[in-house]
């Protein structure tokens, strides 16, 4: 796709440009949070402790006087990976699973594929993220894995009813007339047709991610200290609210905006990748 | 007096003319019929007499209805207008109706929108005009939902609704293209009642001449948001002005020119004996057997190297059903299927060289293609059944030889499906069953969804490639006149039976089985409907 079509869709498709804006903020910050801080996260200065935001502290600093613009930039890296791998978990796992199941419509495949969805999905997602991390210890790794499992049946689910809609669609009886076999009709037909859809659920997914981060570390088991996270600072930040206030406004902000910006993009690229929206808008 | 007089009128949406200055008369109790392709813009024509334009519209020139003004009303005068005085009858029945409303109830409001009629007086009179349109209370209670009539019941609900009021206008607006052809009939004779009793004018419009040539008072041709042609239908149709019109005329009844092949005993292609394909129902109590019903039940037949074979029958008939079994795509429950004296199963691996022996061709020129793969992939896709597909150069120069073929440029290879309009497709489609040289193509419908200049194009390289190619053909289509044009023998099909089959002329000329009897003569033909108006004149005068 050459660069100048993207930059004219860019300008008809306000939603994509804010989403992209937005995201890519936060991506960035996490990128350079690798390389450079304003000040380290793990030094302990506690005669700075609490500032209100100034210009040497852009956003403040918290009780123990880190600084909370860098937090914020190092707490983005771990958001954006614990989310971003956890959904590549779901996609990988699930999208294969639901394309199977739709093209064994019916069969015994099909019904365990299924089943076994319902019964994780029949689990309430937050108790069994903490069972697994208080279990297997609280790390992001597993923070990871308990998210991935349950973004398996949301792409699983999603996937098998695209691929079943589809698969009643003429040009896919053409290509079983033309002899490919189901294995090659679901990548060759069936996956490209419904990128936009796990593009868009993609991201949905991918914010929920962000958001369940949030929460597993705002009770304690997310990654652990001295590495900052939005949602343990949050956590930590409640006792102090009555007087420093700005020390939940910023991580708050963060997911916040990370969340809208996620969806906003979604929806745009959902646009922007279908050749159809495409067109109707030209 | 004219009832509805539009003058001069042109429409522009977004910089786009739509109408270029249509001008178009209505006389009370006239039946006006309103003829062009997709695209033409008589729907758009309708929609501007109801005011209901969509947003970006921008008009001049003018609309009279009864001497007042329509474009300078407000929204709140044109509401009284609609339904009221100007009634509307959609292409769709389903989408037209609301389907969580019993049909009474939807008459009964439309009649309480204009009217201050207490809710049983407007049953009262509902009901009245539903038995108007055939829908007679004994039979069809008022408490029916919409799914549970047939289409064409659904169309009766929806005319009941357009003239419940007594509206002096009725605008019907493809009102017979989703019907079947028995149907059709049926409901164009309760519309030409309407206007011979009720005194109201209408305004049909419509793609197919045939449909209009036995009713019309008067007629227009529209092409490109303009009406090219319009007077009184006789002198209209034997002596058409026009260039359109002409073409639209010769494209209605063309009949595209073939040799007559003479099969051979021995060549036998497909056969297909005793085919059942049945489905379970839904189970009508908890405990109950599901019973089964029976889409094809018992077919068979045969079909000769090179010879063509057309299947007709309602829809619903079990055609489309049969043509899926022929193709593998499901499995049968009950005879056997046989493509070049291989067996065809869809529980087995359906051989490569069984195969390339066997393409289709499907209706919607939309749907057939994967959007996102270019030209260059989408025609290839058979070549994979080859064990010695080209690959390269060859392979490229091949889909550019097939595309030159189907009538289409080489230079189309690198562009998407949505760059190209109805009838280029479905040559793309053609394109795609051809590379490979089947000896069968599976027409389903292929010509249905296309206009009907387009569709004498499309039969014309259809006959050609027939003949160059020692091509057979499975032709499936509601459209007794386009199978009559290109095939040489014909089954007709009811309730997943063959009924009659036999040579395509004989059967046309002299069919024995009541239903065939039915289907030919439901079935408009533009020349006999010419014909017979011309009759009836000499002896009027």
């Amino acid at each position: 796709m050459a660069d100048r079509s993207f930059l004219a869709e860019m300008r008809r498709n306000p939603s994509l440009v804010i989403g992209f804006v937005l995201s890519s903020l936060f991506i960035v910050g996490a990128v350079i949070s690798f390389i450079w801080t304003p000040f380290s996260v793990e030094d302990v200065d506690i005669a700075n402790k609490l500032r209100q935001p100034d210009a040497e502290h852009w956003f403040g600093t918290d009780h123990f006087g880190r600084d909370i613009f860098s937090m914020i930039l190092v707490g983005a890296r771990i958001s954006i990976a614990v989310a971003l791998i956890a959904v590549g978990v779901g996609m990988v796992i699930g999208v294969p699973l639901g394309l199977a199941a739709a093209a064994n419509r019916g069969s015994l495949l099909d019904e365990i594929i299924m089943r076994g969805n319902d019964l994780i999905f029949a689990f309430p997602s937050l108790v069994i993220a903490i069972l697994i991390t208080a279990v297997f210890s609280p790390t992001a790794t597993n923070a990871i894995i308990a998210i991935g499992i349950f973004n398996i049946p949301v792409f699983a689910r999603l996937s098998r009813g695209a691929a079943l809609s589809l698969s009643s669609r003429e040009f896919l009886l053409a290509a079983r007339v033309a002899g490919k076999g189901p294995v090659r009709n679901s990548i060759e037909h069936i996956l490209p047709n419904m990128t936009n859809l796990l593009i868009v659920q993609g991201t949905i997914q991918f914010s929920l991610g962000i958001l369940a981060e949030a929460g597993l570390s705002y009770v304690g088991l997310g990654a652990q200290p001295p590495t900052p996270s939005w949602g343990r600072m949050l956590a930590e930040s409640q006792t102090m609210f009555s007087f420093a206030p700005h020390l939940a406004l910023f991580p708050g902000l963060a997911i916040i905006l990370t969340v809208l910006g996620l969806n906003l993009l979604g929806d745009g690229l959902r646009d922007f990748f279908d050749p159809r929206i495409r067109r109707a808008r030209q | 007096m004219n009832l509805l007089e539009i003058k001069d009128f042109s429409l522009e949406i977004g910089n786009t003319t739509i109408l270029n200055g249509v001008n178009l008369k209505l006389r009370e109790g006239q039946l006006h019929g309103l003829i062009g392709e997709s695209g033409s813009g008589k729907s758009l024509t309708s929609l501007s007499v109801m005011q209901l334009l969509p947003s970006g519209s921008e008009t001049s020139g003018s609309i009279r209805f009864d001497g007042r003004e329509i474009t300078a009303l407000g929204e709140s005068e044109m509401c009284d207008l609609r339904g009221n005085e100007i009634g509307m009858i959609f292409q769709e029945p389903m989408t037209a109706l609301n389907p969580l409303m019993s049909i009474g109830d939807q008459v009964a409001e439309t009649i309480r929108i204009h009217t201050p009629m207490s809710p049983a007086e407007a049953q009262a009179k509902a009901a009245k005009v539903l038995a108007r349109v055939g829908l007679p209370q004994d039979k069809f209670p008022m408490s029916r939902f919409p799914h549970e009539l047939s289409g064409g019941q659904r169309q009766r609900v929806g005319i009941a609704m357009a003239v419940a009021l007594r509206p002096r206008i009725l605008i019907a607006d493809e009102p017979t293209t989703a019907l079947d052809v028995a149907t059709q009939a049926q409901i164009l004779d309760l519309l030409k009642q309407l206007v011979e009793e009720e005194g109201m004018a209408l305004l049909l419009i419509t793609h197919d001449l045939a449909v209009v040539a036995d009713l019309a008072d008067e007629v227009s041709i529209m092409r490109h948001g303009e009406v090219v042609e319009s007077g009184d239908a006789l002198p209209l149709f034997t002596n058409m002005q026009h260039a359109y019109t002409k073409q639209l005329f010769s494209a209605s009844t063309h009949v595209p020119t073939r040799k007559s092949v003479k099969p051979s005993e021995d060549g036998r292609l497909l056969e297909v004996a005793g085919l059942v394909r049945a489905y379970p129902k839904a189970r009508t109590s908890l405990f109950s057997k599901r019973e089964v019903f029976r889409a094809v039940n018992g077919v068979s037949f045969e079909i000769h190297q090179g010879e063509n074979v057309g299947l007709v029958g309602e829809s619903g008939c079990g055609k489309s059903t049969l043509a899926r079994a022929i193709l593998g795509l499901d499995r049968v429950q009950g005879g056997t299927i046989r493509l070049k004296d291989a067996e065809i199963s869809a529980e087995k691996k359906i051989g490569h060289s069984q195969r390339r022996a066997m393409q289709v061709v499907f209706q919607d020129p939309y749907g057939s293609f994967n959007p996102r793969h270019r030209v260059s992939r989408l025609v290839a896709e058979p070549l994979h059944v080859l064990p010695d597909a080209p690959i390269g150069k060859e392979r490229e120069r091949l889909v550019a030889d097939t595309l030159e073929e189907v009538g289409l440029r080489a230079e189309d290879t690198e562009k998407y499906i949505h760059e190209f309009s109805g009838g280029q497709r479905q040559r793309i489609a053609i394109a795609r069953a051809l590379i490979i040289r089947p000896s069968l193509i599976i027409l389903d419908e292929a010509v249905s969804a296309l206009d009907v200049s387009i569709r004498a194009q499309i039969l014309d390289l259809l006959a050609d490639l027939s003949d160059r190619l020692t091509l057979s053909y499975l032709f499936i289509s509601h459209d007794l006149s386009v199978v009559r044009a290109v095939t040489d023998r014909v089954l007709v099909m009811q309730q997943g039976v063959i009924v009659e089959q036999g040579n395509t002329e004989e059967l046309f000329s002299a069919p024995e089985h009541p239903y065939t009897r039915q289907l030919i003569s439901a079935a408009p033909d533009l020349n006999l409907a010419v014909e017979r108006r011309q009759h009836s004149e000499l002896r009027r005068n």
